[in-house]
């Protein structure tokens, strides 16, 4: 569009902490010109809990609930990197049947996530239905993991050398309903939102990320496959079993409009959902004996060492840098955020476009403030 | 040309499934459950209201010193030798006093890190969820029979990291 | 109104004694007074039933508790609960625009009212020019809009009012040009006049006519916009605009604006079974002015049921839906009309 033809003059238009659509407490200065954005500066910290400083008062388990509530959409994934991260610090393999509860819980969990990502990126197109339909499974997630650790959303499951329950009795059978009935869930949503042409008129031309801007700005998990890279440290950098099992990496294909729009990362997220449904199936079919806690001291005290783990969370990839001098508490636990990464990329993507796109630009790349700020 | 027919005859096809869709779920049963008359029922797992049986309490501290966030207030004292021997449920002797257990509940995150140290299983998390109270005082809860002689610490001073 | 002047001399001895000015007077009160219990009882039932039909589509069941069955009084108490709220006007407003511009809003879905032929004599002011009348005084909302954008002095609501006066005035052309097609025909812009060129059979309904039918459809479409309905709810887009050109309102005068726009979804529907559906005709079991609310009352369904499945468009999509798409195939249909009417 030739927008210089028509510019007029710019106000600043504060987007945010408290609007509906921010995902949080995101607080977006736009510089518009009627209805065109000329420039956005996102402006984080408001949900700021100093967790980095919060780990080197508490011991290492005490962490966990700090990491659960990093990003609470997301927590069981969240606190299996940093369980993963001490395990490695501890030199700690864990046995069989932890690794492929980790692996259950997290994608139960990613499609918890991918869920809720997809509703509220419904509700902010403006379709409320998809939204609740959304919310409506995700209860049903919520209510396995209640009767699993006792918790819906901040579970504090993953421990450092094992999980904090076991599954209880019936539970294989319950996941396997939701998993049935969950399936076709996905098909309706496909056809009441993903084809829909007004959706995708909103977002299939818009909030394009290009291949070399995403590996530049470091965008990870479903926003860079939206790009069309197929990166899944899954897949690439296989943690607690996850070479074993068979699954797809979906990536963005730019079948309405160019690759890596808002409409590719948003579908990479329901493709996900689908891929995670498989890799439920499979953990709950093998599911071996053992122990679900290994042996290890009540007090963990890891040998003076440093070291840095990434998993696969839904938004990404999650790193910590956690460094231990030998004592009872971390001497410093270091997050790597996924979420941080693609913001910087916003005023990129979102410069040229009008009022209505940032939404759908923030809403498809999918951030919790929660572990922006941390 | 072809193309504007058809986006046209794409818009309203779509827009017709999208309202098949939403015209079924019209008809199908609604999830919601009528809270206040209708209650679900919590898996024993719950971790809601944390509940300490003072009985069994044995004083140990240790998830006092477990809890991430210092929601445990605990002072203990020594039981005089010429004190009947008192035991937990589980035969546990207890040789303190705890003349404070107070749990602030506002600040709980119920984590459940502090119900696992437990040696005598006396401190729970309960399944009970209705605990809504009108003044934040009210959250803190007192499990310790007798009351303390000075008023309860009531300022949670952070302890220095080197003590533990 | 004649009819209602006759009921009252036939009726009430010594009506026909009073002073000339009274006699006339009268019924104008008469009537508006219905006319407004009918604006305000349309909207309190359409948003219960908006409420209900929302939750439904999302499986949820909506207002369950008030007034015991189905929680029919929750408009009610809702309305109640405005009307105690605390009246807020933001320090650095334009005090005298932002107390009017929700009268504004509201007065024009009112006045629209008093053409609506709800039965063959149930209609306020039979005017010969009635189409073209709602035609213009349903755009009157768009100025208590702008208003209400401006006076705020907030962003949010001067981009609100701005999208709604774009949106308004672009719909308002297909919109007319299509209610041509059905001029045409009857040959008058009475609305009684093009009530009564339907009567007889259900298939002498104008939307069961080829081209009216398409006309039909850019008419509900083209008020749909009118009225700030998803897919075209841009002035109000609440995850964009907060809550668009009634940011800064609450209480009572919000419930102005919220009355209104209930209002008028049920006055572009009332216009559209006018129009197409044969207006208060209907089998004989049920009388007329029956008839016709529950028609406007299905088409209000409809509006509720897109808004309950669509997402909304963009501004520039939707300026792209009004003159590229609705614009070009109401000039063919008025022309198909035209040539049909000459044949």
């Amino acid at each position: 569009m030739q927008v210089e033809a028509y510019a007029g003059e710019e106000m600043v238009l504060n987007m945010g902490p408290q609007h509906p659509s921010t995902h949080g407490v995101l607080r977006l200065e736009l510089e518009t010109d009627g209805e065109i954005v000329r420039n956005v500066i996102p402006h984080i910290g408001y949900l700021h809990r100093c967790f980095e400083k919060h780990a080197e008062k508490v011991d290492y388990p005490g962490v966990i609930p700090f990491c659960d509530r990093m990003d609470y959409i997301a927590s069981m994934n969240n606190s299996l990197g940093y369980a993963l991260a001490v395990e490695k610090l501890m030199d700690l393999e864990v046995n069989e049947r932890v690794k492929t509860l980790r692996v259950l819980m997290a994608e139960l969990n990613r499609i918890a996530s991918h869920l809720l990502s997809v509703g509220t990126y419904a509700m902010d197109i403006g379709s409320f239905t998809p939204f609740l339909h959304c919310f409506r499974e995700r209860e049903k997630i919520l209510d396995l993991f209640e009767w699993l650790c006792g918790a819906r959303l901040l579970y504090n499951y993953n421990w450092v050398g094992g999980v904090s329950h076991d599954i209880p009795d019936g539970f294989e059978a319950k996941t396997r309903e939701f998993l049935g009935q969950f399936e076709p869930v996905i098909a309706e949503l496909d056809k009441l939102l993903s084809y829909n042409k007004i959706f995708l008129e909103r977002t299939a031309n818009v909030g394009i990320i290009s291949e070399e801007q995403a590996l530049s700005h470091n965008v990870t998990g479903p926003n860079l496959r939206g790009s069309g890279i197929a990166w899944d440290l899954r897949r690439e950098e296989p943690y607690c079993g996850y070479d074993t099992y068979d699954f797809e990496v979906p990536v963005g294909l730019g079948e309405y409009g160019p690759l890596g729009s808002c409409w590719d990362r948003y579908y990479v997220r329901v493709r996900e959902m689908e891929q995670s449904l498989g890799l439920i199936r499979q953990a709950l079919d093998r599911l071996p004996e053992g122990d679900v806690q290994e042996h290890i001291p009540r007090r963990v005290r890891p040998a003076k060492n440093e070291v840095y783990d990434r998993t696969e969370t839904p938004r990404g990839e999650l790193g910590y840098y956690v460094v231990s001098d030998g004592g009872l508490i971390p001497f410093r636990v270091k997050v790597k955020s996924p979420c941080f990464t693609v913001l910087s990329l916003l005023p990129a993507i979102a410069r040229g476009g009008m009022v209505a796109d940032i939404i759908a630009i923030i809403g498809s790349i999918d951030i919790v403030m929660g572990e922006i700020d941390r | 040309m072809k193309r504007y027919f058809k986006d046209i005859f794409q818009s309203i096809w779509t827009v017709l499934q999208g309202m098949k869709i939403t015209g079924n779920h019209l008809f199908t049963r609604s999830c919601t459950l009528q809270y206040p008359s209708v209650k679900w029922e919590l898996p024993e797992r719950s971790r809601m209201r944390l509940f300490n049986k003072i009985e069994d309490c044995i004083g140990c501290g240790q998830c006092v010193r477990a809890c991430p966030v210092d929601c445990i207030y605990m002072t203990t004292e020594k039981r005089a030798k010429q004190e009947p021997p008192l035991f937990a449920a589980d035969g546990t002797p207890i040789k303190l006093r705890v003349t404070q257990f107070d749990i602030d509940m506002s600040l709980c995150c119920y984590c459940n890190l502090c119900t696992y140290p437990c040696p005598t299983h006396c401190l729970v998390m309960t399944p009970e969820y209705e605990f809504a109270v009108q003044s934040k005082q009210d959250f803190l809860y007192r499990f310790a029979k007798e009351e303390p002689q000075a008023p309860p610490k009531p300022a949670p001073t952070p302890r220095p990291a080197a003590a533990r | 109104m004649e009819y209602l002047r006759e009921v009252l001399t036939r009726q009430v001895g010594g009506y026909d004694q009073l002073p000339e000015v009274l006699q006339i007077f009268l019924p104008m009160l008469l009537a508006c007074l219905l006319c407004l219990g009918l604006v305000a009882l349309i909207p309190l039932i359409a948003i219960w039933a908006e409420r209900k039909v929302s939750a439904h589509m999302q499986d949820r069941l909506g207002p369950m508790r008030v007034g015991g069955w189905h929680g029919w009084a929750q408009t009610i108490a809702d309305g109640v609960k405005l009307l105690l709220k605390e009246d807020i006007i933001p320090a650095q407003a334009d005090r005298l625009l932002f107390k009017l511009a929700p009268l504004v809003v509201f007065a024009g879905g009112f006045a629209a009212f008093v053409v609506l032929p709800f039965g063959e004599s149930f209609i306020v002011s039979d005017l010969n020019i009635g189409v073209l009348y709602i035609a213009a005084i349903s755009s009157l909302g768009v100025v208590g809009i702008i208003m209400a954008g401006w006076a705020s002095n907030n962003k949010y609501a001067l981009f609100g009012g701005m999208r709604a006066a774009a949106q308004i005035v672009s719909y308002e052309i297909p919109t007319v040009l299509a209610i041509l097609t059905v001029v045409i025909p009857v040959g008058s812009l009475s609305m009684q006049e093009i009530v009564k060129a339907q009567s007889g059979s259900v298939f002498n309904w104008f939307i069961f006519q080829p081209v009216t039918f398409l006309a039909f459809w850019i008419v509900f479409l083209g008020t749909l916009a009118e009225v700030n309905r998803t897919p075209f709810d841009i002035p109000e887009a609440e995850s964009e605009l907060v809550a668009g050109y009634h940011t800064e309102y609450s209480g009572m005068r919000f419930a102005f604006f919220f009355l209104a726009e209930y209002a008028n979804m049920f006055l572009v529907s009332a216009l559209a079974t006018t129009l197409f559906l044969g207006g208060w005709h209907g089998p004989g079991f049920l009388p007329g002015p029956v008839w016709f609310i529950l028609k406007a009352m299905a088409l209000v369904f409809v509006q509720m049921w897109l808004r309950w499945t669509l997402p909304r468009l963009r501004v520039d999509q939707l300026m792209h839906v009004s003159w590229k798409v609705l614009l070009p195939i109401a000039f063919v249909l008025v022309l198909a009309a035209g040539t049909l009417a000459l044949i």
